[in-house]
């Protein structure tokens, strides 16, 4: 590996000097430019958190359990697009953080933890809170390091980061000694790092973007699916741009939410296991299909056995920076890897440019507006009782739809994908990949410090919040005015929807008993409880919750215990066979 | 079916345990794994014989590649290639055995490289079906221990695998 020397800013106060392994983190996470490290503290970070107490590049934010940590750090990434940063000690801390880590794996978003471990002389020895970080965590990162030389540990960071925000993104993980962090060197943060090991291809192909054109201008049924790819890479105003010009439908995954306006036209709603009709069918009966920076996972085309033997004809090209991204679940005609934001540069000059212009695809429109005129998303807001779709709407509606989202994991995940129509990219903050129940209140907090002017929204329901309650605590200590807004049906929803539907209806353990009583629980923290019952009082509460600027809110809406989400591709099966609210 | 993958990878801490831990993650075989550094002392070479369909070995190798300690990953079954495999043997040799093992080895080309009164070491290189030969042209009942190395391999010729 060859690096440049070059000394920053960080390291001009500092030459000649020898630095602890403590400092130079310091010192490495102000060259990066890093705004909030997340963390809690203990027995093998000691002297690091040391030196973070006489440093102010940074802000510590102290949680109440590592979980959140890497959750919120997690958040501040997917927010903002600059990698998260958490700090846990060794043992505990670590096995607490891995959730986090993995889930941060699944969804490909940037961020580097640094875990403290015991020092190098008791590695193996079965020393106190010693565990194997760099075995653990391994198949949840993108890379991780253990560092045993101080002067390894500058270059090392740099790496990580380095690492983390390219390429596809992903956590890396630094497990720093005790005595490493003791230990003295010279600080050189250098300016670049080439690796010959990791060398991520950013432009695309141009003769592959070519046939992608043509491939695209002769399309009588054509379909545009973006992923989280096109958020991540920043790719948004390429998407948008490249829609527009070709006049196509376009649909967005769970995580691609926001990197289409939803509020457009040519927009067909969410696909997937809970997708709308018109983007199904769509994705299912189009003759041209291109992928952006998605990547064809179960909860988004189900069987794909169906999904081929239903179109063999159908043409696809996909774009993703992963090469094992492509042709791993479905079989690719143009595969194009590549940086999308570069890709679509590309591919929108080689389409103005070329003489040929999109085909006539009215009788295609024609078709998928009889597919929407099903309005799969209907429901019907009685006068009695909350419908969980109906806060969702009114939260869009008193938020203008420009707030942060964050949601936990189950129907109030699917209903705020559904409900809250996202025009933005890194609005929509959820754990899509590994699913995790818990992050919501996290990655409010990471959410709220990344944009403290902005109003940030945790849509959760009972079993979730519970998950990392905790962190209300943290809120407090650091006045963060989230609003909690807790679609309470008193049972795990989404597992009793499927006990409903597959199980004979039989609820097992999927009944919250003895729930807490939400509103003295939030006071308890010093926060404001709010319980919900009625329908006429939803937007009431809604506004008067966003009115108090300064004050975490609680809004626990008493909601249909009954309610389903739909539409619903049954699991294993093809996307165009779809429950809808109707056929019950 | 059957591949020979080669792969050039840092010579790091953990960077065995990175592809082998991939293998088993994502249920992929591995039939046989050798790894050793070899004349630049910052890379290791590794060499991994697995199966699988087309599909499959594709998406092995596009994983693998991703790891960031791998330098190079190369299928050498898309060209030709030679590949050998080293065998240790120890065999119960007494009495008339003694000369009709010798003989055999001898027509393997395999060597005697320790002998007690009772006991040949016998070493045998080849590929994997020319050991599978030497221990079915033997009586099984004398072979008293075994350790093979797996298949190592490079490509033919001009084609050669550098970092």
């Amino acid at each position: 590996m060859k690096l440049s020397d070059v000394p920053q800013s960080a390291s001009l106060e500092a030459s000649g000097n020898l630095l602890s392994g403590a400092e130079i983190v310091c010192h490495a996470m102000k060259a990066e430019g890093v705004e909030f490290v997340f963390g809690y503290p203990g027995g093998a970070v000691l002297v690091i958190y040391d030196e973070i107490h006489k440093q102010n590049h940074f802000k510590h934010i102290l949680v109440r359990h590592e979980q959140a940590a890497v959750h919120a750090a997690d958040a501040y990434a997917r927010a903002t697009g600059r990698p998260g940063v958490a700090l846990v000690t060794s043992g505990p801390g670590v096995t607490n953080a891995v959730t986090g880590i993995a889930t941060a794996y699944m969804d490909s978003i940037p961020m580097v933890i640094i875990t403290g471990q015991v020092p190098t002389y008791a590695i193996g020895q079965d020393a106190f809170q010693e565990c194997d970080t760099v075995g653990i965590t391994r198949p949840c990162v993108k890379h991780n390091f253990l560092v045993k030389d101080v002067g390894e540990l500058a270059e090392t960071i740099k790496k990580a980061f380095f690492i983390a925000k390219t390429g596809r993104p992903g956590p890396v993980v630094v497990d720093i000694p005790k005595d490493v962090s003791m230990a003295r060197a010279p600080f050189l943060y250098p300016g670049t790092v080439e690796m010959r090991s990791y060398r991520p291809t950013n432009k695309g192909h141009s003769g592959q973007i070519k046939k992608a054109m043509q491939m695209l201008l002769s399309a009588d049924r054509p379909m545009i699916y973006v992923g989280g790819g096109a958020i991540l890479g920043n790719a948004s105003a390429e998407v948008t741009a490249l829609v527009r010009m070709l006049g196509y439908p376009c649909t967005n995954t769970l995580m691609g939410l926001g990197a289409y306006p939803s509020t457009d036209k040519q927009f067909v709603g969410m696909l997937g296991m809970h997708g709308t009709v018109e983007a199904n069918m769509a994705m299912q009966n189009c003759d041209v299909l291109i992928a952006i920076g998605a990547r064809f996972d179960d909860r988004v085309i189900g069987n794909p056995t169906h999904f081929n033997a239903g179109n063999p004809t159908r043409k696809i090209i996909h774009i993703d920076i992963d090469p094992s991204s492509i042709s791993k679940r479905v079989k690719v005609d143009v595969p194009i890897v590549g940086n999308i934001k570069d890709v679509l540069d590309d591919l929108i000059g080689q389409l103005q440019s070329a003489e040929q212009k999109p085909g006539n695809i009215a009788a295609w429109w024609k078709q998928i507006e009889e597919w929407r005129a099903k309005d799969c998303l209907k429901f019907k807001q009685s006068e009695t009782i909350i419908k969980p779709q109906y806060v969702v709407q009114k939260l869009w509606e008193v938020t203008k739809g420009e707030a942060y989202v964050t949601s936990d994991v189950g129907q109030h995940q699917m209903w705020a994908a559904q409900y809250y129509g996202f025009d933005k990219p890194r609005r929509w903050i959820n754990s899509g990949g590994l699913g995790t129940m818990g992050v919501g209140l996290p990655y409010a907090m990471g959410c709220k410090f990344a944009f403290p002017d902005a109003d940030v929204a945790c849509i959760t329901g009972e079993g979730s919040i519970q998950m990392n309650i905790q962190e209300l605590s943290t809120c407090k200590q650091y006045g963060l005015p989230i609003k909690v807004i807790l679609l309470n049906n008193r049972y795990l929803g989404m597992v009793r929807q499927w006990q409903e539907f597959f199980h004979g209806n039989r609820h097992a353990e999927s009944y919250m008993e003895a729930l807490p009583d939400f509103v003295k629980l939030a006071e308890a923290y010093g926060h404001v409880g709010m319980k919900i019952e009625k329908p006429g009082d939803v937007e009431g509460a809604l506004r008067d919750a966003f009115a108090m600027k300064d004050r975490l809110v609680f809004l626990d809406f008493q909601t249909d215990q009954t309610e389903n989400v739909f539409p619903m591709v049954p699991g294993g099966k093809g996307i165009s066979e779809m429950i809808l609210a109707e056929d019950l | 079916m059957r591949h020979i993958l080669s792969l050039l990878l840092e010579n790091e801490a953990g960077a065995l345990s990175r592809v082998a831990g991939l293998f088993s993650a994502r249920g992929y075989n591995i039939e046989s794994l050798t790894v050793a550094p070899t004349e630049d002392a910052t890379l290791s070479r590794m060499t991994i014989v697995t199966t699988g369909s087309d599909d499959v070995i594709e998406q092995i190798t596009k994983q693998v590649n991703k790891l960031v300690d791998v330098v190079k990953i190369v299928d050498l079954n898309e060209g030709k290639h030679v590949e050998r495999e080293l065998m240790l043997v120890k065999l119960r040799a007494v009495g008339k055995d003694r000369d009709e093992l010798k003989r055999t080895a001898d027509i393997f080309r395999a060597r005697v490289i320790d002998l007690t009164e009772k006991t040949y070491v016998i070493e045998l290189t080849g590929t994997g079906d020319k050991l599978d030969a030497f221990l079915e042209a033997i009586d099984r009942a004398l072979v008293l221990e075994a350790v093979r190395t797996g298949a190592c391999g490079l490509g033919r010729g001009e084609w050669i695998v550098k970092a």
